[in-house]
């Protein structure tokens, strides 16, 4: 495992607060194949972390991401939210996934505001709900368009519109996969910027699996890079910069390197 | 400095039409004005109104029967059979008559649709069934739904229900295989309950073909219930086709054939507003 001890590592040990979300020995195999897709997987996440997930295509992050957003039980090991099992989704994990996933028969408010009233929620009075609606519709700077049906919207704009539809629940922890893979470059920009902020603003930790190492360098406090058959940790990177980040491209440069080099070694050893 | 570029203010289709430019010539992309439709087929009923016209009143032979059922004397016959107090009436019953074949072709054809659409093995068990049974014509049931359900309205129902529940229930069916799995996974990721995904995901999202499914069935009702009317009933518009036959009342008769049009017509216009409205966001 490679720790990059240059400047961009901490100096102290790292503060023992108790991690939102854990992982312990992690591993999932699905029904029928032969092999499983992930095996121990270790993972702490910290109050308010953002950690971004790298990996080739099909290593398994989705399948990661799934379990750990209480969508797919584990095939052995544990996840923790708060030091509790976590059995099923919990309200205050919010998931986006690359599809915006919106309702095209529901305005933008509406599909922002959608499940807040389901069973399994939290009970909150109408107007509650409404003020949160409207807040996380703000914190996108989505407001004026709040009136819109899906179809009426951007690529950037929907997928404004699932982020506000995370952060209506008011998340602790937030899962993103890939959720900025379709955009284009500069909405793109926009929404790591956004990502950055909503963060910042909601103190909330992220886990965000991208395949874009550049969106992970601007955006992550920890980078993973999963690795192998089954998947696991094969890379670790801790960055201790200010963000936003643009004007630290060369202390970034360096972990690059290193992460491609990581990744090549990886490659090379699968190719031998 | 990055170049800007307002991405945000497209919409997802401008932003597709700007990626893919047609390859289509650009004078099939200009939309005509629905006002030029709206004539073009006005333009089409008055031609087969002077068909019509041409076909019992000029063509025919000067003491050819056919000229009784010309539109000159149907069409001011219909006003009058309009004001006067039999017509209202049988338009009335046939109009329940449909409705109430059709209620129950969407309480039995939506469910049993959402279950196919949703278990394939279900599907492929009731698949064949279906196609046979969708091919017997509902007026064969006739004899045995009198026998069964005697006479009066109830056979009726059953027949028109009958004719109605399979388009339904293909389409349903059809809409919940077309249902995007990211409305379920989002569903899912919201901990919705199986009846929460049902009412705020599945139902509005098959709205849509359900609608289609009632269009294509309101069509085959209407021209089924005609028939159906003409047997063990005494009201109705199939009852009373032949009842100005047996009257010698052709023009009466003739006003009343122009009458289920004219209703068939106005019912496939409302079933295909019903569909606009209700998918009017999707675009
Ligand atoms: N529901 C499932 N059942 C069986 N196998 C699955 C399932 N989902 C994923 N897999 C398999 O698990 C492996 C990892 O898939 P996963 O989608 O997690 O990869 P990924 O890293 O997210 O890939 P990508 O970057 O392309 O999104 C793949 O081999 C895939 O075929
Ligand atoms: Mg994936």
């Amino acid at each position: 495992m490679t720790q990059l001890a240059l400047h961009t590592s901490r100096h102290e040990a790292p503060a023992l607060e108790t991690p939102v979300l854990q992982a312990r020995d992690v591993a999932l195999r699905y029904p029928g194949q032969s092999r499983a897709t992930i095996e121990g997987f270790d993972f702490a996440l910290a109050p308010g972390e953002t950690v971004s997930l790298l990996g080739s295509s099909g290593v398994g992050k989705s399948s990661l991401l799934r379990v750990l957003a209480g969508l797919q039980a584990p095939t052995s090991g544990t996840v923790t939210m708060n030091g509790a099992p976590l059995d099923g989704v919990h309200p205050r994990v919010a998931v986006a996934f690359q599809d915006p996933s919106l309702l095209p028969w529901l305005t933008l408010e509406k599909n922002v505001a959608f499940g807040l009233d389901f069973k399994h929620q939290p009970k909150q009075s109408r107007a509650e709900s409404e003020a949160r609606v409207e807040m996380a519709i703000r914190e996108v700077g989505l407001t004026q368009a709040r009136r819109k049906f899906p179809a009426e919207l951007s690529g950037g704009m929907a997928q404004r519109t699932a982020l506000a539809r995370c952060l209506a629940r008011k998340p602790e922890i937030l899962l993103l996969d890939e959720p900025f893979g379709a955009l284009d470059e500069v909405t793109r920009t926009e929404m790591q910027h956004l990502l950055l902020k909503v963060v910042r603003d909601f103190r909330t930790a992220a886990i965000l699996i991208t395949h874009d190492i550049d969106e992970a360098l601007l955006v992550s406090d920890r980078i993973l890079l999963l690795g192998g058959a089954p998947a696991s940790v094969i890379g670790e990177w801790r960055i201790d910069l200010p963000k936003p980040r643009e004007d630290f491209i060369a202390e970034l440069g360096t972990i690059r390197v290193d992460i491609l080099s990581t990744l090549r070694g990886t490659a090379q050893r699968r190719a031998a | 400095m990055s170049m800007s570029w307002p991405t945000d203010s497209l919409t997802r289709a401008e932003r597709r039409a700007l990626a893919e430019p047609s390859s289509r010539p650009a004078r099939f992309n200009i939309a005509r004005p629905a006002w030029t439709n709206a004539a073009l087929g006005v333009g089409g009923l008055l031609a087969l109104l002077v068909l019509w016209w041409l076909g019992t009143d000029v063509l025919a032979s000067p003491d050819g029967f056919i000229r009784h059922f010309s539109p000159t004397t149907a069409i001011p016959k219909l006003i009058v059979l309009l004001s006067g107090p039999d017509l209202p009436v049988h338009i009335m019953v046939s109009l329940r008559r449909v409705l109430v074949g059709l209620g129950f072709a969407l309480l039995v054809g939506v469910p049993l649709g959402l279950a196919i659409g949703s278990f394939q093995r279900l599907n492929s068990a009731t698949s064949p069934a279906f196609q046979f049974l969708r091919m017997i014509s509902p007026l064969s049931w006739m004899p045995i739904a009198v026998m069964v359900f005697g006479v009066g309205d109830d056979p009726i129902y059953f027949m028109l229900a009958f004719a109605a529940v399979w388009p339904i229930v293909l389409n349903t069916a059809e809409g919940v295989r077309r249902l995007q799995p990211a409305w379920l996974s989002l569903a899912s990721s919201l901990a919705a309950t199986r009846w929460e995904t049902l009412w705020h995901v599945i139902l509005p999202g098959v709205l849509g073909h359900v609608l289609t499914g009632l269009r294509l069935a309101i069509g085959i009702v209407w021209i089924v219930l005609v028939p159906c009317e003409m047997l063990g009933v005494s009201a109705g518009l199939g009852y009373f086709i032949l009842d100005t036959r047996d009257r010698l009342a052709y023009s009466e008769l003739m006003a009343t054939v122009l009458m289920i049009g004219l209703l068939g017509f106005l019912l496939d216009a409302g079933a295909r507003a019903l569909y606009r409205l209700a998918t009017r966001s999707h675009a």
